[in-house]
């Protein structure tokens, strides 16, 4: 959401313990921006630091905010996007989506994947698109079902 | 964890989740509020999804706080002007 009418998400992300996250992470933001969708991304200082490190050219990633910023500007209506990703695979994850989705007129697509994502996507209990794949070292399987979700994120704009 | 570290907060639970948190101010705090996610005391927003409670005890507010890569922890802390901020909202 910006004043051009520029279509504009949010990529949040967790804990990067997770090795596909960053890869995911990149690539989500590669596809957005092919679509013409501005991606900001959200997260801890090493989950930041780790896209970073992967993209120094500034190739993919644009605009970086701290985790507490980004919610803070939400809370206070600074700010707001058209769609919203968040990338859980544990339990403070879903915290975070289900914040989003209470904090936030954005579409919410909630990214689960690790050891656990079939248990932690029987904890969503708010209105968002669940996407779950047991994923850790290997981002294909998450991938291929990323290409759905971004195919269903421009088609629903 | 900012301005939160610097007051020293006393950790009555960690690592948990944030379900187990809400539980245990549920149980655990004669005095509580729900407050909605986002809601801010200090520098933290309580995270989560409701109903999230911050509870009053004497001079102190406890609250769940969550962590991206540890879990929620539920915090004790001096409450200030935030106590009677909470206490101005409807309802128990």
């Amino acid at each position: 959401m910006t004043e051009n009418d520029e279509k504009t998400a949010l990529i949040l992300l967790g804990c990067p313990q997770v090795p596909v996250q960053t890869s995911m992470a990149l690539y989500l933001v590669h596809g957005l921006k092919q679509r013409g969708i501005r991606p900001v991304i959200a997260g801890t200082t090493a989950a930041r630091k780790l896209m970073e490190v992967a993209d120094p050219g500034r190739y993919y990633l644009s605009e970086m905010t701290d985790l507490d910023v980004a919610i803070d500007e939400i809370t206070e209506k600074q700010r707001d996007f058209d769609l919203c990703f968040v990338f859980i695979h544990n339990d403070s994850g879903i915290a975070y989506a289900g914040t989003m989705a209470y904090i936030s007129k954005a579409r919410l697509y909630t990214l689960i994947f690790g050891e656990h994502a079939e248990e932690l996507a029987g904890e969503i209990e708010f209105p968002c698109e669940v996407v779950a794949v047991k994923a850790v070292h290997n981002p294909m399987p998450l991938k291929r079902k990323l290409d759905e979700v971004m195919q269903w994120a421009v088609s629903k704009q | 964890m900012g301005c939160l570290e610097a007051m020293k907060p006393e950790i009555i639970l960690s690592q948990s989740s944030f379900k187990e948190a809400r539980e245990y101010i549920k149980k655990n705090v004669r005095e509580f509020y729900e407050v909605e996610p986002g809601y801010k005391i200090h520098d933290v927003h309580i995270i989560g999804v409701p109903p999230l409670y911050v509870g009053i005890e004497g001079e102190n507010l406890i609250f769940p706080y969550t962590k991206p890569c540890h879990g929620t922890f539920v915090v004790k802390v001096p409450g200030s002007e935030d106590i009677a901020r909470l206490r101005a909202r409807k309802g128990k």
